[in-house]
Formats: structure tokens, sequence, C-alpha cells
């Protein structure tokens, strides 16, 4: 039943991925960039599906350190939503830091501004970054602890590196729920929200696939250790 | 004070008395940091006011990271840090005398070195120096205290002298950030250093909270 339910979902996010592809192409041009704004349909999906992966990859950290002694098969369980959430949302942050400088360019001028957003968004990707790499360096069972505490350290970060960037700078100021200027025009919104919808499914798709991997090697690795200790 | 605390801190300070390992390794290395910024960008006159303040905290940075690397590793050895976590005593306390003790050796430094960088950056200051001694304290505190919390977070790791900095400085940011810019206000005397002082306070209450509520959990990691 779950392996249907998956593959309904990765069947759908497949189609939703063309389909908001197509949209993408055949919206209107914009008054002011002309074609260079359809690089907006890749560039804020990809942006919410990363802080959102970031922030299931916090929570995991948390659930993970408090189950961690009462109940361990389910602490693993955590952790593997802990770091599937981490890596696909690293390479999320990755799309937004190599679409962003390229729409920068071409409608700024420049390809880097060290304002609220982008500064965030580079730390975050720093941080978790080297979130994954301790995962690496780390070994043994501290590893999953050590990650957890460091996955909650990096998340407290963000908020405060937001304060204190948020001085007005060159990124665009919010586009829903902003001034009266705001907002987008229905043309161009409906295409934008098929194309939130489809990066949100798979990467739902490949987050899911990732802690289904994540589960197989703890079990794997559970199995090593046992044989190591009976041989 | 608690008397764990006084004899955890006691002991490193006199440690670190006889051996001037950690002030002696970290002095030079700032020293180094120091000069080789001076020759890469020729600083005078204005220009050095708006980048000194920028190296003042990013060599402190690099040289403490020597220091804290060592903070632990002499509890590995003889096992000590085994006798640390059989102790029945809070392990907050362990982490709060290194930390104190760490922040007093990187405070020593910048004392020292104070001088020797206002006379290689011709410094002349034109805001309200005495708030230095507000920021110096307070961005020292931010790398010290996360700087022993992730030595001992990475003490069980491969290659941990090569882990420490790759996880230390990506958290410490914010707190660099606001270092950064408090001390560049106060140098050029062009804009207000209080916000950056209130989010440097900000950076330091929150971390060393959320350190000394999850110290526990990293010392007893097995």
């Amino acid at each position: 039943m779950k392996k249907i339910l998956f593959g309904l979902l990765a069947a759908a996010s497949a189609v939703l991925l063309v389909w908001g592809f197509h949209q993408a192409v055949s919206a209107p041009a914009e008054m002011m960039q002309g074609d260079e704004y359809r690089i907006i349909f890749y560039h804020v999906p990809s942006a919410m599906v990363a802080f959102l992966f970031f922030g299931i990859s916090m929570a995991g950290s948390i659930g993970y350190l408090s189950f961690r002694q009462k109940n361990h098969p389910r602490a693993l369980a955590w952790d593997a939503w802990a770091v599937a959430g981490a890596e696909v949302g690293v390479v999320f942050c990755t799309v937004v830091l190599v679409t962003g400088p390229l729409w920068g360019y071409r409608a700024w001028g420049i390809w880097w501004a060290w304002d609220a957003r982008l500064t965030t968004t580079l730390l975050l990707w720093l941080i978790y970054v080297s979130y994954l790499l301790l995962r690496r360096f780390a070994a043994g069972p501290q590893m999953q602890t050590s990650a957890a505490v460091l996955g909650i350290f990096g998340g407290i970060a963000v908020p405060i590196v937001y304060i204190a960037n948020r001085i007005p700078g060159q990124h665009p100021g919010p586009v829903f729920g902003g001034d009266r200027a705001s907002g987008m025009d229905p043309v161009i919104l409906r295409p934008f929200l098929w194309n939130i919808l489809a990066w949100l499914l798979w990467g739902l798709v490949v987050l899911i696939l990732r802690h289904q991997l994540e589960l197989k090697q703890q079990a794997a690795a559970a199995r090593d250790a046992e044989q190591a200790l009976n041989a | 004070m608690p008397s764990t605390l006084w004899t955890h801190l006691v002991k490193d300070l006199r440690i670190e008395w006889r051996s001037r390992e950690a002030i002696n390794s970290m002095l030079f290395f700032a020293l180094l940091v120091v000069v080789l910024f001076s020759l890469s960008f020729d600083p005078r006159g204005a220009f050095s006011r708006e980048i000194s303040g920028g190296v003042l905290c990013v060599a402190t940075m690099f040289a403490s990271v020597s220091a804290l690397n060592q903070a632990w590793a002499r509890e590995i050895r003889h096992q000590v840090l085994d006798a640390q976590r059989m102790a029945p005593t809070a392990g907050s306390q362990l982490f709060l005398a290194k930390v104190v003790a760490n922040f007093l050796f990187v405070s020593i430094v910048q004392l020292i070195l104070a001088p020797v960088f206002l006379v290689f950056y011709n410094l002349h200051i034109l805001g309200q120096g005495w708030l230095l001694l507000l920021v110096l304290p307070l961005g020292t505190w931010a790398l010290v205290a996360n700087g022993t919390f992730f030595a001992a977070l990475s003490i069980n790791s491969r290659n941990r002298e090569l882990l420490l900095p790759l996880i230390l400085f990506p958290i410490f940011t914010p707190a660099l950030l606001a270092m950064v810019n408090a001390t560049t206000a106060i140098f050029t005397g062009d804009f207000d250093p209080v916000i950056w002082i209130k989010l440097l306070a900000a950076y330091d209450i929150i971390y060393t909270t959320v350190s000394l509520m999850l110290f526990d959990t990293i010392l007893q990691a097995e």
C-alpha cells in the first residue's frame, strides 16, 4: 500500500514538473524584465523547499535528542529525517544560490549583494554543509547525537542573521503581503503556484527516498554490529 | 561561585601558567595574521580604519582555534574525561570553567596584541574607543563559548583538529558579523555601534544558554 502511494506521488510529481515547465514557458513575458523573470519559477520554489527541508532537519534533530534514551528505534527514524532533510535541503539551496546570481546579474547588473536574504541563505547552506561534514567525520553512535546538537545550533543561527541583515538591501521586498504594489498578476501567479507545487512534490519524493535509504543503512549498520559481537 | 567550577578553573589556569602553551601559540599566530594582512592590504588612513575591525576579529578567530583544539585534548590523555563523566557533578560546571579559562587566555592575547595592532595599522580611533571594552569581550565570549562546546563535540571524531573550524566558523558567523560591524563603527565613527552590540549580547545569551543545556548530552554521548 505504501509503495503504491509513493508510486502515485512520484508519478504526480513527474506530471506536474512537465506541466509546470509548460506553464513557465507559455506564461506571458513580464513588463520590466521580459523573459528573464522566468527564472522565478525555479529560484523561488527551490528556496521555499530548501527552507522547509531545513526545518524538517531541525525537527528531526530535536526528535532524535528527545527519544534518544527512551525509544531508540523511533529516535533513529527521527535521525533519518534529520539527515534526509539536511541533504536534500542542501541540494535545493545550491539551486537557489546558483540561479540567484544568474538572475541578479541580468536584473541588477551585479552577481551578489550582501543583504538579508542572500546572506541568510548562504549561511544556512554553510551550516548544513558543515552538518553533513560532521556526519561524515564523526564515527560511532555518538555521531548522531553530535549531529543533532549541531542541527539545533544551526537552526538558532538563522533568525539572528536575518535580524542582523534587516537593513533595506538589494533583494526585492516581500512580493506577497507587502505594500499595495506587491502581489503578482494572475497570469503569472498561476504558473508560479503550479511550479511551487511541482517542485515541492518532487522534493518530497527525493526526501522520502533518502529517508528510506537512511533507515536501510541504519539497519545494515546494526546487523554488522551484531555480527561483529557474535563473531 | 560553585566550588566545582572553581576547582576546574584553577586547574586549567595552573596548567596554562606552567606551560603557557595556549597563550604563546595564539599570540604568535595572531601576530602572523596581523602582519600578513597588513602586508597584503597596505593599510593607511581611512582605509585602515575600515578594514582593521575585520582583521582584528578574524585574527582572534583563527588564533583561538589552535587553543580551543587543545582545550579538551589534555582531558583525553589518561582517560581524565571518562573520570569527569563519572564524577557526580553537573557537566555544565566543567564546561563553564573551560569557557572562562579560554576567555581569559584569548583576552590576554588581545590585550598584548592591541598596541602592536595600533602601530601596524596606524590607527586613529574616531568613534567612542571605550566601547571596544564592551565589544571585544562580548565577541570573545561568543567565540570561546561556541568553540569550547564544538571542541567537546568533535572530540570523538576522526580528524577532530580539522573538524573544529569547519563546524565552528559557520555558527560563529552571526557574532562575527556583529563584532566586525561594531568595531568598524567605533574605528570610523561613521555609524552607531549600539545595535550591533545588542545583537552580540543577545547572541551570547542565547548560545551560552543552549550550550549549558546541551553540554551534558554531548559529554555523555556514548
